[in-house]
């Protein structure tokens, strides 16, 4: 059998049984990115060595038993914008080429400490900034259903690798849809869990009012065992919130009878491909037959937030990037002076989208254009947020497609910034909002291009959104297909 | 042609460094003078990924101050992102408060000599310092240290409502003196502990429009604010009287040229983008914590005034100045304590003492402990000399001595043998040796001449080495003189 | 026209980003589009609306005043372009 097909929850049976070992799953993982990397480029740094090592002590921890970490001995992937004591991470930008960082985020911390193998750094639009993984300055990754597609992004390595069964699962971020977008482009399943309940500390931050960390797997019960492992309050992160994490695997009953559902009407939009809107409305109604409640709701501000979205996330990013000037690590540039040392370093190390977001950004906070721009998105992002807390009186969830089209071709949107940009339409509100946000596999289109459904919930109610998720889950075979490779 | 007289308009901008044991943001020591980078880690360094956790003391510590300062404390304040480019400046931003600062609409008492005279201040932030770059002269590269950077500073700025240098200084004064009995800051203006920079204008006197703005930087001591405002008030009024105008811009103060000059800034038109921060959480202070604060606070400089005038009978002069630093107070009631002769205590504080402090430069650092002569020692040397035991004269040298060996006073005195002469017997037979030893001059008091007085009761000093009690040789003298 | 190219510029300086005269140009026509598109949030009034700065509604997030760091010098210089001793070494800073 192919070990690395499984998920988190059969290998975690056949690991504690130890009917397989963490290494020889781990060695298959790796044969497995041995077989496919050259066509995909999902990684920009593979530990085979480190992980080869921890798989070894996770075997160790396994034949010790009384070990309960349903992550113990499982391959996983890390975006490449998670800190990693000891190994390169780049952010898929030039001027963190080199840069090995002194110590681990708290998430790759929890990670680690509960036995998981990390396999890699995946790849990624460089600095989180991209929806289709072309803006890495390290490689360009390709879609695992079609090479010629883009994987989304900006965690699109991470999206590829685990459809790829180059990983069992990996970890994203998402600040306007990172984790979700490509979750839907790859046809796996990607959780955005509300700001506050999984620690930044250790991600390099893009817009740090929106970012958050969250699982891509191959199917809702190990998203919810990855959220468990990773979700939690961390004092070193002021924005985390000091509330306990559920054990979220325990609410997934295939049942999800008595919910009510809300529908967005804005979200079914003209423009949108047909068959996205088809296969939504579809699995809409395979939820009714679960026994779930529709209710139709509206989210007035929803055409305004790609607005919103690109001025506040730039306007911080201007500033968060701000401290890669060559001075204290990564990439400097020779100049004449210091001046001229900065702006070489920055000219020479971002690439474009990150300079076009920086000067954007940078524009809106600038003196003169701060009300105009800034604060008037702060304003409309209240609006927005408004919207939400009025729908979620009606309903539980909310179900919307998760992008308006499949994943696109490479090359086919990045002439066009704001096109680009317009294809985060349906997840960026949520992280305006602040929200928890699903993306799961809910059909293909005709050319056999996974579609993403994205089900919004509550604050900090990540437990129903997985509830919503997996009953849905059970009445459906679509994340056990595969991409042939 | 008529001659405008102008008036300085001041404001001062002042930096306090807090006394925390960690920065503001991470818990790195604050400690100075330790290898370059020693006292960093990721956050204060600004690696990517990390994130920034507020040091409750360094809340706590503002919180003081403004209730001291008579300024609001706002329930909900806010943190933002000051972005500018320099290698001190790890993050690339400093975090500071902006729109909603902690403290707003205070003040200040001072008497610079004209009465009291209340200064406003606009408001009190919390913000982080920056690194320091050090200039290497010869090489063609700079160094950077960031211990320094993430040691949690107040920044309290002042309404331009100081006229003079004088009042300049007296503000800072009495600012400083706060800190310190607040003990939130060494006032260390050498070290850089507490730093000021101050906005200075002319007009017209009388007039109401407020002139051309200058910042000037680089002062770091009281002296050269002082020396710095009249030197910049003086070419700001030579200037516009020689039709000149002024550009608003920012100036150094050059301590050896006296003089303050213009930077040449790479960055002229500052725009810093202000923004909340997006990493920290809005601060709300509720009431409990303010009245809990409130009544933590130790009696201030001013009310410590009038206690010292009420309860020492002290001269309003000698207790201002002795209240100028806590250290100081401290020390004189630890001495009137141990021997309740307030004024001749204060006397040997505000001039040998002080003297003393100024010479061996320790004038700016609050460090009691090292002064040459603990307050138990200057109370047992009063007491002596109350009790008749050394003369006022032995005391001066009896001072030198203690200030020299750190001994107590009675060890010396015992050692050198300069008790006070006070027996009738020993001081007799001195006044009868200067008697026939200067029969000239004992004629010329006898027949009428008084003045004489003086030289004879020198001489008996001198014969008892200073030491006879003065008192009784002057007893024995009169009597000696008028029997024969 | 949202931004002429002189406010790219100056932008850019403000970002210290040494743009290419190429990209300046590229940039002040995307950057109008973009901007012509934010636009779209003058149509709404928001008046009496409060700006909303963090999605999660709580405040205050302490940490006591304890020095909690191990000196770590060196694996901190590690990643420095340049360094003397341990200081970090940068282009001469010219006051």
């Amino acid at each position: 059998m192919s070990l690395h097909t499984l998920t988190i929850h059969e290998l975690g049976a056949k690991l504690k049984t130890r009917e397989v070992s963490s290494v020889e799953l781990t060695e298959a993982v790796f044969a497995r990115i041995s077989a496919t990397e050259e066509r995909l480029h999902s990684y920009i740094t593979l530990c085979r060595e480190s992980a080869l090592g921890e798989a070894k002590r996770a075997d160790e921890r396994l034949k010790a038993r009384g070990d309960n970490s349903p992550l113990l001995g499982i391959p996983i992937a890390l975006k490449d914008i998670f800190l990693t004591r000891g190994t390169l991470t780049t952010c898929a930008s030039k001027i963190l080429g080199n840069f090995v960082p002194p110590y681990d985020g708290t998430a790759v911390k929890k990670l680690k400490e509960r036995g998981a193998v990390i396999v890699g750094k995946t790849n990624m639009d460089e600095f989180a900034m991209g929806s289709s993984t072309e803006n890495s300055a390290m490689a360009v990754t390709r879609n695992p259903w079609n090479l010629d597609r883009v994987p989304g992004g900006s965690s699109g390595g991470s999206a590829a690798a685990v459809a790829a069964d180059q990983s069992i699962a990996a970890l994203g971020t998402d600040t306007g849809g990172s984790i979700r977008q490509p979750a839907a482009c790859c046809g796996i399943v990607g959780l955005k869990p509300t700001y506050g309940r999984v620690s930044r500390f250790g991600v390099i931050a893009f817009a740090s009012s929106l970012d958050q960390v969250g699982p891509m797997t191959k199917d809702v019960k190990d998203c919810a065992l990855m959220l468990e492992a990773i979700a939690g309050h961390d004092p070193a992160d002021s924005t985390s919130v000091p509330a306990p994490a559920p054990a979220y695997a325990s609410f997934l009953d295939g049942n999800a009878k008595g919910l009510r559902l809300g529908l967005p009407k804005e979200y079914f939009i003209p423009g949108m491909q047909p068959e996205v809107e088809a296969a939504v409305r579809q699995a809409v109604r395979a939820l009714e037959k679960n026994g779930v409640e529709v209710v139709e709701v509206s989210l007035p501000h929803t055409e305004y937030a790609v607005a919103v979205y690109y001025i506040i996330a730039t306007a911080e990013a201007s500033s968060n990037l701000a401290r890669y000037d060559g001075m204290k690590y990564g990439y400097r540039a020779q100049g004449k002076d210091l001046a001229e040392t900065y702006f070489k370093t920055r000219q020479e190390g971002f690439g474009p989208e990150v300079k076009r977001r920086i000067m954007l950004g940078t524009y809106a906070l600038s003196a003169g254009y701060y009300d105009a721009y800034y604060l008037k998105a702060q304003k409309v992002r209240a609006l927005i947020k408004r919207d939400f807390d009025e729908a979620f009186r009606k309903c539980d969830v909310i179900v919307t497609p998760t992008a308006p089209t499949t994943a696109f071709k490479i090359g086919e949107k990045t002439d066009d910034p704001l096109q680009m940009y317009l294809s985060d339409i349906f997840t960026i509100s949520v992280n305006l909002a602040g929200l928890p946000g699903l993306s799961l596999p809910c059909g293909f289109d005709g050319d056999g291009m996974p579609i993403g459904l994205q089900i919004i919930g509550k604050h900090f109610d990540e437990a129903t959104i997985l509830r919503v998720a997996h009953a849905y889950e059970q009445a459906t075979e679509w994340h056990k297909r595969k991409p042939k490779l | 042609m008529t001659t405008t007289t102008y008036e300085p308009v001041i404001g001062l901008e002042v930096h306090a460094q807090l006394l925390t044991e960690s920065k503001i943001f991470c818990g790195c020591s604050t400690r100075f003078g330790d290898e370059p980078n020693h006292n960093t880690c990721p956050v204060c360094m600004g690696f990517p990924g990390v994130l920034p956790v507020l040091n409750k003391k360094v809340v706590e510590f503002a919180i003081r101050v403004g209730l001291a300062t008579h300024c609001e404390i706002a329930r909900y304040s806010r943190w933002a992102r000051k972005n500018y480019f320099y290698p001190d400046l790890p993050k690339g931003y400093q975090i500071s408060q902006y729109e909603l600062p902690l403290c707003e609409k205070g003040f200040l008492e001072i008497d610079s000599g004209g009465g009291k005279k209340k200064i406003r201040l606009t408001r009190i932030h919390m913000e982080e310092d920056a690194g320091k770059n050090i200039h290497d002269i010869r090489g063609d590269y700079s160094l950077v240290d960031l211990n320094r950077t993430g040691v949690p500073l107040l920044e309290i700025v002042s309404e331009p409502d100081l006229a003079s240098a004088e009042e300049a200084a007296a503000y800072l004064k009495i600012l400083r003196a706060i800190l310190q009995y607040l003990e939130v800051c060494d006032g260390n203006m050498e070290e850089g502990s507490f730093r000021c920079d101050a906005n200075v204008s002319v007009r017209p006197a009388g007039a109401r429009e407020l002139g051309t703005k200058v910042e000037i930087k680089n002062m770091n001591s009281f002296k050269a604010v002082e020396k710095a405002i009249t030197s910049e008030i003086a070419r700001q009024i030579e200037t516009l009287s020689e039709g000149g105008k002024l550009v608003q811009e920012t100036r150094l103060w050059d301590a050896e040229r006296e003089e303050t000059r213009s930077m040449r800034s790479k960055e002229s038109a500052h725009d810093y983008r202000y923004f909340p921060d997006p990493d920290l959480l809005p601060l709300a202070v509720d009431g409990k914590w303010i009245a809990e604060i409130q009544a933590s606070l130790p009696e201030l400089p001013q009310a410590r005034v009038e206690r010292f005038v009420a309860a020492y009978g002290l001269p309003r002069y000698d207790a201002e100045i002795l209240t100028g630093r806590r250290d100081v107070a401290d020390y004189f009631e630890t001495a009137v304590k141990i021997h309740p002769n307030a004024k001749a205590i204060s006397n040997w504080v505000m001039g040998d003492l002080f003297r003393v402090i100024k010479d061996r430069k320790l004038d700016d650092a609050l460090r009691i402990a090292e002064w040459p002569i603990p307050a138990a020692h200057l109370a047992a040397m009063v007491k002596m000399i109350d009790e008749g035991k050394i003369s006022g004269k032995i005391a001066k040298t009896l001072f030198t001595e203690m200030l020299e060996t750190g001994e107590l006073p009675e060890t010396i005195v015992k050692e050198k043998g300069l008790e006070q002469v006070s027996d009738a017997g020993s001081i007799e037979s001195a006044v009868d040796q200067v008697i026939a030893a200067h029969a000239n001059v004992v004629s010329d008091y006898r027949s009428g001449n008084e003045k004489v007085f003086g030289f004879l009761v020198g001489q008996v000093m001198k014969a008892t080495q200073g030491k006879a009690s003065p008192q009784i040789v002057n007893e024995t003298l009169r009597r000696k003189l008028a029997s024969a | 026209m949202k931004i002429t190219r002189e406010e790219v510029h100056r932008v850019a300086t403000l970002a210290r980003l040494q743009l290419s005269s190429e990209e300046e140009n590229t940039l002040t026509e995307q950057l109008d589009k973009i901007l012509q598109y934010m636009e779209k949030l003058n149509q709404l009034d928001t008046e009496n609306v409060e700006p909303l700065a963090h999605a999660v509604d709580i405040v205050n997030a302490f940490r006591d005043d304890r020095v909690a760091n191990e000196p770590q010098t060196e694996s901190l210089l590690a990643n420095a372009p340049a360094r003397e001793q341990t200081f970090f070494k940068v282009p001469k800073i010219i006051e």
